[in-house]
């Protein structure tokens, strides 16, 4: 249903084109005296209903890389073109419109706002929408019930677990029906069970014709996405897809349950 | 951009912080209060200072019979008796400022009624006296010209007079004495008060001045001229005209001094009126540096909550808040925050004001402006203190933000 929704959306977009097409990105920083070079030339490109996971060291460029993927930063050559739209030459108004269209992001800490309920908390995005009211609750609880919350939809963050905030978190990036969804370490807080069932809601919405792009510095998370870029010193070293992929709803089957 | 989501979340994000909230309204609250009880202060005050001036009398002119130095030996004031009812005739027929002029024989005189009796003040006037003293009939009726002209004796008494000689029962129509004559009480006065110098005025009985001059006085000159004049402006003027006028019937050579005098007891209560005007706008201005504190202990908290909210922030505009939208929603904030701070500030003012008058014993007037002015006043310090931390707010880098601990 998500990706139906998608393409009639964005239906300028003709199927096969990549959702994420980067030409030589490079980003440099003045700190001071020195010029940092974070990124040094990246090229990539993502298909459609692609689940791809960014590995690498701190300071490897993986999160300035993210950060461009995410229209939060710019590059300072290059160009990017998300469904084929040169977005690098955009404005602030134009990029932020485009974070609230097209992209979803998941962090690291959840970052849900605190006293507020799941549902608000998926609803935030359309806040910046030009969406009605019972619109906007609609595809709030929509999102939630994608993402197995259809009965914690009044509960706070507070009352919440790890796994079940990120969740909520996985559901906000959903609800404006984004072009891709963009998970900076979702797992990063998360003990190994939540790990893998945050890995089984993406896998599913992955298998609904959702694209991923997810950072991690886990070599067993990475596993559970289709293809691993390793980024080093500011340039992709690697880009191999993943021979043979674990179901998350396998392993969650093998893991003791948290009663155990 | 949703802009009833954005007060909502605004909204919501102050009720988190009760106590905090509370107390920065509290700044706006004691400042437009104050402000509030100021203005209806210094309103009251002025309200009283014009009512004295209404009290004076309609554009008073009053001449007074001076004194005068013969041959060295200075007489005082009414020493003189040159002051006669032609100058009054002559004033009224020469001078086209003057509209209306009563003569003025006064004196102090022992009055009887049945078992009672008292000391009061006598006046002598024409009927325009009630006019030019602004001074009302309460019940019966003025004497009239014909009364004048016969020198009937009649008399309309004062509010003090009737209560201390009548009491309870109904003096129309009464005859009490006037030391030794007669007198039938044809009106009675409306009560005028306290003067500026703090005489009861309604301590008086007022009769035809041809009954006082040839009964009681038994004197062919007058105290005092009074006589209004056409309008406020021509008060001076018309006083000047008077004296030139006098000077001339009473054949004064240019170095010689007046034999009468031109009081002005207007000036000394537009004098009065200037001040309380100029005190109340020193206390209104003082009354806002505690609106402009009140205003700079919201700026204090938005710049807290938008360091505490950092990632907050961060969040938002990852999700596609432009700067605007994280403007809006703070300045949000810092408005609900003065626009409450106001609602409550009127609120006290109000009261405040109302006990201040009660304790007082001052007729308070609520003003509307001050009212509107004050919630207008309030909005624009949420709008101006709250500019700068939403301005910062939306400047936020988005990825710093998000990392923000």
């Amino acid at each position: 249903m998500q990706t139906a929704n998608q393409t009639e959306l964005n239906g300028t977009v003709l199927p096969g084109n990549a959702v994420i097409r980067a030409e030589d990105l490079h980003k440099y920083y003045q700190l001071g005296e020195t010029r940092v070079h974070a990124l040094r030339g990246v090229s990539l490109e993502i298909q459609r209903s692609e689940f791809v996971a960014i590995m690498g060291a701190s300071g490897s460029g993986k999160s300035t890389f993210m950060n461009m993927l995410g229209c939060l930063d710019r590059p300072s050559s290059g160009r990017y073109l998300l469904e084929g739209i040169d977005v690098s030459k955009h404005d602030k108004r134009a990029l932020a419109q485009i974070r609230n269209q097209k992209i979803g992001f998941v962090f690291q800490g959840f970052n849900l706002l605190a006293r507020t309920t799941a549902l608000e908390n998926t609803e935030l995005p359309t806040l910046y929408a030009k969406i009605e009211k019972a619109e906007r609750q609609k595809r709030a609880v929509e999102a939630l019930s994608l993402v197995g919350l259809a009965d914690r939809m009044q509960h706070f963050p507070s009352q919440m677990s790890g796994g079940q905030q990120q969740r909520v978190a996985v559901a906000r990036a959903l609800v404006n029906r984004p072009a891709i969804l963009l998970a900076d370490e979702p797992t990063g807080n998360l003990d190994s069970r939540t790990s893998v069932e945050v890995m089984e809601v993406f896998q599913d919405l992955n298998d609904k014709g959702l694209t991923i792009v997810l950072v991690t510095h886990e070599h067993d998370i990475a596993q559970f996405a289709k293809r691993v870029l390793v980024f080093r010193d500011g340039k992709i070293r690697k880009d191999d897809l993943v021979p043979h992929r674990p179901r998350a709803s396998e392993i969650l089957k093998t893991l003791p349950t948290i009663d155990d | 951009m949703n802009y009833a989501g954005l007060l909502r979340s605004a909204l919501v994000a102050l009720l988190r912080n009760k106590m905090r909230s509370i107390l920065t309204v509290l700044g706006i609250t004691i400042g437009i209060a104050a402000v509030i009880c100021v203005v209806a202060i210094g309103k009251a005050g002025q309200a009283r200072v014009e009512q004295q001036l209404n009290n004076l009398g309609d554009n008073f002119v009053w001449i007074e019979a001076g004194g005068r130095a013969v041959n060295g030996v200075r007489t005082g004031t009414h020493g003189t008796k040159t002051l006669v009812l032609a100058d009054g005739v002559a004033i009224k027929n020469q001078i086209p400022l003057i509209k209306s002029v009563s003569p003025n024989v006064d004196g102090s005189i022992q009055i009887i009624y049945a078992n009672q009796n008292w000391f009061t003040g006598y006046r002598g006037v024409s009927p325009e006296y009630f006019d030019i003293k602004r001074w009302f009939i309460d019940q019966g009726a003025a004497f009239s010209q014909d009364d004048v002209e016969r020198s009937a004796d009649v008399c309309v008494i004062g509010r003090t007079v009737r209560d201390t000689l009548f009491g309870v029962e109904d003096p129309i129509g009464k005859v009490m004495r006037v030391k030794d004559l007669p007198c039938k009480v044809v009106g009675t006065l409306l009560p005028k008060g306290l003067s500026v110098s703090g005489q009861d005025q309604d301590d008086t009985i007022l009769m035809p001045y041809t009954t006082v001059m040839k009964k009681i006085k038994g004197a062919p000159w007058l105290d005092d001229i009074l006589c209004s004049a056409v309008t406020q402006d021509a008060v001076k003027i018309a006083g000047q005209e008077a004296a030139a006028l006098l000077r001339d019937r009473h054949h004064l050579r240019p170095e010689e001094e007046d034999d009468f005098n031109i009081r002005n007891p207007e000036d000394i209560i537009q004098a009065q009126l200037e001040a309380s005007k100029t005190l109340t706008v020193l206390l209104i201005a003082i009354a806002s540096i505690s609106l402009i504190v009140g205003g700079i202990g919201i700026m204090n908290v938005m710049l807290v909550s938008v360091t505490e909210r950092t990632r907050e922030i961060g969040i938002r505009v990852a999700v596609g808040a432009t700067e605007e939208a994280i403007q809006l929603q703070f300045l949000g904030e810092s408005v609900m925050l003065s626009l409450v701070g106001g609602a409550a500030g009127v609120l006290f003012g109000v009261l405040g004001s109302y006990l201040v008058g009660q304790t007082l014993q001052w007729p308070m007037q609520m003003s509307v402006e001050a009212v509107i002015v004050a919630a207008l006043f309030s909005v624009a310090v949420g709008v101006f203190f709250g500019y700068y931390p939403a301005r910062k707010a939306s400047l936020l880098d988005p990825i710093e933000a998000l990392r923000y601990e």
